[in-house]
């Protein structure tokens, strides 16, 4: 027995009553939100250790993230630019910025599969809430996207991208970015849990999208077909974030779709997550 | 806040999709062709758990005894709420410690201190707090200046006694306790004795789940005899112990 107070647990009541109606069932996903988002300074610990442990013992730690976009960036802009017969200086910002977008999406897609299986032990031996799993991907990504904007800020100041009132734009873009980041986590998480097969489709999907979205090549180069690109959520996601930091005003057509595919996201999501929110436990 | 635990007609499924319904395929072929459909209607379950009820108050100090396979750990994790019934409630008030798993989100990797300030944010204690347990679990683990180098490289005594007194450490109103805590070595346990005592004294409610008869006989006033996820006996200890030889 030791001599320091005892510590006490807080409250921590629950009262699960089995067959309920939608409206209880909501009610659930709802407290989980509430909980989850209160539980912050963990989901934060637990992201920042995620970070910490991959990079532990190395000496420059999460920088090589840094590093190796930086490179990655270096390397193919000018093969790039050469092939597409574009300007340096144009090139090199508008690259910058989706390969280091396009890293957060295909990290967090990937890492969304794995949210609740590589949880397993913590779901199964305490009862937290189940938003706080998702909450946790999504942070450290964020973490590592802060990493990566070393790189951005690097090639602006190189190519002289100067920031302009356009700029101003990109915050209701990131706003969205953060709402659908969430619910991509919390829908991928669940359905890769229940499905297996998931994760290696979700795979195959990300890399086909990669090439198909506007990542290395420059939406003008498509010409007469470049109002299709709409149709492609990848494209207007990464169009309304990346166009106001280039100086130029996404249209309307690319904010309608961004929209109209984050709407049916987050409306998909929270109808799953009402469902299937109380049978995680029993898929991991 | 009284604590209380209420259970009302739990049951509970447990889905095994390992074995045929889990794949995507399964399922849509499933729901395209009839024939199939079967398949994801007659998914192989467990029948983990049938109509378990009881009520406990401040005081009820609860063990479950039974066969291994017979449902106590998917009770306790009912109980803790981490699996949700199907058929029936559960309703927990108070604050609650489920000593299920000996290395709960014990991350090798980790250093002490780390895994201490870790466990703390899971029970959601305020900063403060977790200072205070980082005190005591190392003072009790006698973690020394190993409390900052990662868990990997401590002796296994030493991560035996860092699980036992982070479990420990934190009191809840409403206990719950799976037989593996009370594995261990002699010496180790003569050292534990007097905290987990002082646990289980401190908790309103217990609900002890083990094989070994002397520990409910000592800590517990009723017995629950589980058989096949169901209810053979409840009652008072001598009693239920009796029967529960008899048969076995």
């Amino acid at each position: 027995m030791s001599d320091t107070p005892h510590i006490f647990a807080p409250s921590a009541s629950f009262d699960i009553a089995a067959g309920p109606s939608r409206r209880d069932m909501a009610r659930a996903a709802r407290e989980d939100l509430l909980l989850g988002l209160s539980m912050w300074r963990l989901c934060w610990s637990l992201a920042l250790l995620d970070i910490k442990l991959r990079y532990r013992g190395s000496v420059i730690g999460p920088f090589w993230l840094t590093l190796s976009t930086g490179v990655m960036i270096g390397s193919m802009g000018f093969l790039y630019a050469a092939l597409f017969h574009m300007e340096l200086h144009k090139y090199f910002p508008f690259l910058a910025l989706s390969i280091v977008l396009w890293n957060f999406i295909a990290a967090l897609v990937a890492e969304a599969c794995q949210c609740y299986i590589l949880a397993e032990g913590l779901i199964r031996s305490v009862r937290m809430p189940i938003t706080l799993y998702a909450g946790r991907v999504v942070l450290r990504n964020l973490l590592v996207l802060a990493h990566n904007v070393v790189v951005i800020v690097v090639v602006d100041a190189v190519t002289l991208n100067t920031p302009t009132l356009t700029w101003l734009l990109a915050i209701p873009a990131i706003m969205l970015w953060l709402l659908l980041s969430f619910a991509v986590v919390l829908l991928l998480g669940a359905l890769c849990a229940r499905f297996r097969d998931i994760p290696p489709i979700v795979g195959s999907v990300m890399q086909m999208a990669f090439f198909v979205s506007g990542v290395i090549w420059h939406p003008s180069q498509l010409v007469k077909y470049e109002y299709l690109l709409v149709l492609n959520p990848f494209y207007s996601m990464l169009e309304i974030l990346r166009a106001p930091l280039l100086g130029e005003v996404p249209t309307l057509a690319v904010y309608a779709s961004a929209l109209g595919y984050a709407v049916l996201t987050v409306s998909l999501t929270t109808l799953l997550f009402v469902r299937v929110r109380g049978r995680i436990a029993f898929w991991v | 806040m009284t604590a209380e635990l209420l259970v009302e007609n739990l049951s509970l499924d447990f889905p095994l999709y390992h074995g045929s319904a889990r794949s995507l395929k399964k399922t849509v072929i499933g729901n395209m062709t009839g024939r199939m459909g079967a398949d994801t209607h007659h998914r192989v379950v467990v029948q983990a758990l049938r109509d378990i009820s009881f009520h406990l108050t401040p005081g009820d100090k609860l063990g479950l005894v039974g066969r291994n396979g017979a449902g106590k750990t998917t009770l306790l994790r009912a109980l803790a709420g981490i699996y949700e019934p199907q058929v029936g409630r559960v309703r927990m008030q108070g604050s609650l410690n489920a000593l299920l798993d000996p290395n709960l989100g014990m991350n090798v990797e980790l250093t002490g201190r780390e895994n201490i300030a870790l466990r703390g944010h899971y029970n959601r204690l305020p900063l403060a707090a977790i200072r205070r347990l980082e005190d005591d679990v190392a003072d009790f683990a006698e973690l020394g200046d190993f409390i900052d180098l990662p868990v990997r490289i401590y002796s296994s005594g030493m991560i035996v006694r860092l699980g036992f007194a982070l479990a420990t450490a934190i009191r809840p109103q409403v206990l719950l306790m799976d037989e593996w805590f009370l594995a261990g070595d002699a010496n180790f346990l003569e050292k534990a004795r007097g905290r987990l005592e002082d646990l289980v004294r401190g908790a309103e409610i217990l609900v002890l789940s083990t094989h070994l008869s002397s520990v409910i006989e000592q800590w517990c006033s009723r017995v629950i005899w589980l058989d096949q996820g169901r209810v053979r006996a409840d009652g008072p200890v001598a009693d239920v112990l009796a029967e529960y030889h008899a048969a076995a």
